[in-house]
């Protein structure tokens, strides 16, 4: 190649197209890319499986050998894990659920419904500065909400004489309603990009019939939705099963029993003797197991979510 | 003076004066109207939305101007102030915390956006399995910030981290990544820039597959390069992939707290890491400092809204709001 190029860079770039090499080069740069993002994910499967001696005598991204390999990690990993596992489920399918109803009715109720441009427009811009807000802006009205304005555990004592319920567990619920209202923006935003693409033509053939507005919701909008419920239920099951800030700051301590996975996977494997990688990484790759299942399974949702976010 | 609606309301109403008919009409029509039948669907989602965004804003606002500190007794507004903001202002602290928060905001963002621009006219170069190697890179936009610490955490430890092994091929090192205050920074940054690069190349690849192959295609006719023609004809038309992209990068900049506590395990992170937003909770949720952090918080607003505001009318000049 180098013999070949001439010093102008147009003239070399030209001819490029039509040699195989650019196709290699290609191909290089993909695989280093490859090697780039997965390289963390993969360092971190092998280092679970390994014991603590081939955690420090191997190489990191090495798979363990037959005398370095235990799954004692795992097990300790799902044990400590597996009650903020659960409560992580419990909080995440009911806000999921509510807040992409409600992210559909209110871009239903500001795109497909004309009640006044100028109003509509500025609500949505309100919208908007929601998706955008830094949460640390709420932060302290909010942890004050929940502790002195509105103490949910107080308020919902005769729950906790139930023998499966703790007061702490009133934190989830909390939790739980947090994540629905400032979900609600970004849902909004996403299914008002695809109201938009619907033809008007149905709403108003609809209308011309005498549906009422609930009518054309149920009848025609909601299921018409269905490819974007998808794709929010995605993003915001992924979204809400990985926060961390509301369920640090509203349920305090990993030792709750109201914690998340997220929540208890922070403080993970640590003792005075540093940190215990293996069992890290096992946490750590079973925390993410729900998203790491939703992500194979419908990537490309996620991808759809994500581009349509702006 | 006559009413045509009088047909419609009936004979009922008939014997009122026209003023009160008029006016049941008017209630009527618009019990009837879009704005109250629509009213059900934005009003719900909005109000409880507006409570907890500009309810919790506002909240935030006379925290801060309070002298609230300790546990569990609330605020007190009977002597609001701004001393806390003076406080804030003469604090080190935050201008530390700030300058770093300026630079991962300047680095990340810049670095992100152009690897992802460059991995995305690479995938839109018509490769083999190209849905499979972006479902690669994309991979750690679906894992939390708390996960992907770890490891990190795992990649830049000082002994048997692969980051060490891999500069030990070349005879360097080993670096103390998380524990030496000058290279910590550029750790962390370079960890997000991993976990955000495939959101960036998402976000352009969308850009790029709304233009058409035809002036690709008549650029090269004319005689472009390739690199010519991404440089003058592709890339200028992705200016708005570019805008939104940026914002959403700088606004996650801002507020990045996640992966900074999950990889140090505490509030106090690193001070050559440290931003505003790890100050900002640290005050409140670790030291109690309530009114102080709020004020902090407040600071972070601002910053946030001087994108944000810019950005909406951007987009609202374009006319894609």
């Amino acid at each position: 190649m180098s013999n070949q190029a001439p010093t102008r860079d147009d003239s070399w770039a030209s001819i490029l197209p039509d040699l195989p090499y650019w196709k290699i080069g290609l191909s290089i740069v993909i695989t280093f890319f490859f090697a780039f993002f997965i390289a963390p994910i993969w360092t971190g499967f092998v280092t679970s499986f390994k014991t603590s001696g081939a955690v420090t005598a191997t190489t990191p991204f090495v798979p363990p050998g037959a005398d370095g390999f235990t799954l004692e990690k795992w097990g300790r990993a799902i044990d400590h894990l597996s009650t903020g596992f659960v409560n992580s489920l419990i909080m995440t399918f009911p806000s999921t659920i509510l807040t992409v109803f409600l992210g559909s009715t209110a871009a239903y109720g500001l795109t497909l419904v004309d009640w006044g441009k100028r109003a509509q427009f500025a609500v949505l811009i309100l919208f908007l500065v929601g998706i955008f807000i830094p949460y640390q802006a709420v932060l302290v009205p909010l942890s004050d909400f929940w502790i002195n304005i509105f103490p949910l555990a107080e308020i919902l004592s005769p729950v906790w004489e139930l023998s499966f319920m703790e007061y702490d567990h009133a934190r989830l619920l909390s939790l739980t309603i947090t994540h629905v209202v400032y979900g609600i923006p970004l849902c909004m935003l996403l299914f008002r990009g695809y109201y938009l693409t619907l033809s008007d033509d149905l709403v108003e053939a609809a209308k011309l019939d005498g549906a009422s507005i609930t009518r054309i919701y149920q009848r025609i909008i909601l299921p018409l939705s269905k490819p974007m419920i998808g794709v929010v239920f995605i993003y915001q099951f992924t979204a809400i099963w990985n926060e961390f800030l509301f369920s640090l700051t509203l349920i305090g301590s990993s030792s709750s029993p109201a914690a998340t996975v997220t929540l208890v996977l922070s403080g993970l494997g640590t003792d005075l003797s540093g940190i215990d990688f293996g069992l890290r990484m096992a946490g750590a790759l079973f925390a993410a197991l729900p998203t790491l299942i939703i992500y194979a399974l419908f990537a490309e949702q996620f991808a759809k979510g994500l581009a349509a976010d702006n | 003076m006559s009413n045509p609606q009088d047909t419609v309301t009936g004979s009922q109403t008939g014997r009122g004066t026209d003023a009160e008919v008029d006016w049941r009409v008017r209630l009527r029509k618009f019990s009837k109207s879009d704005f109250v039948r629509s009213f059900p669907y934005w009003f719900v989602p909005f109000s409880i939305m507006g409570l907890g965004v500009y309810g919790g804003i506002g909240y935030n606002t006379l925290i801060s101007l309070t002298d609230y500190e300790g546990f569990n007794q609330g605020p007190d507004f009977t002597n609001l102030d701004f001393d806390m903001y003076v406080q804030a202002m003469n604090d080190p602290w935050v201008w530390t915390t700030g300058k770093n928060t300026f630079v991962l905001l300047i680095v990340f963002t810049t670095v992100t956006m152009l690897l992802g621009l460059f991995l995305a006219i690479m995938l839109d170069r018509g490769i083999r399995f190209r849905e499979k190697i972006q479902t690669i890179y994309l991979l750690p936009m679906a894992l939390s910030f708390v996960v992907t610490a770890q490891f990190w955490l795992w990649m830049y430890n000082v002994n048997n981290g692969l980051v060490n092994t891999i500069f030990g091929v070349f005879n360097l090192g080993p670096f103390n990544w998380i524990g030496n205050p000058e290279l910590v920074l550029g750790a962390v940054i370079f960890a997000l820039i991993w976990q955000f690069s495939g959101y960036a190349m998402v976000v352009f690849l969308a850009g790029l597959q709304s233009i058409s192959d035809d002036q690709f295609e008549a650029a090269q006719v004319d005689g472009a390069s390739v690199l010519k023609t991404y440089w003058r004809v592709i890339i200028p038309q992705l200016k708005s992939s570019s805008v939104s992209a940026a914002v959403v990068l700088m606004i996650f900049a801002l507020k990045a707290f996640t992966f900074l506590f999950s990889m140090f395990g505490q509030y106090r992170v690193p001070k050559g890491t440290d931003i505003l937003a790890t100050l900002m909770v640290r005050e409140a949720f670790k030291l109690q400092n309530w009114a102080y952090a709020a004020a902090i918080a407040t600071i972070l607003l601002v910053m946030a809204l001087a994108v944000i505001a810019p950005y909406l009318h951007y987009q609202h000049r374009q006319g894609s709001l």
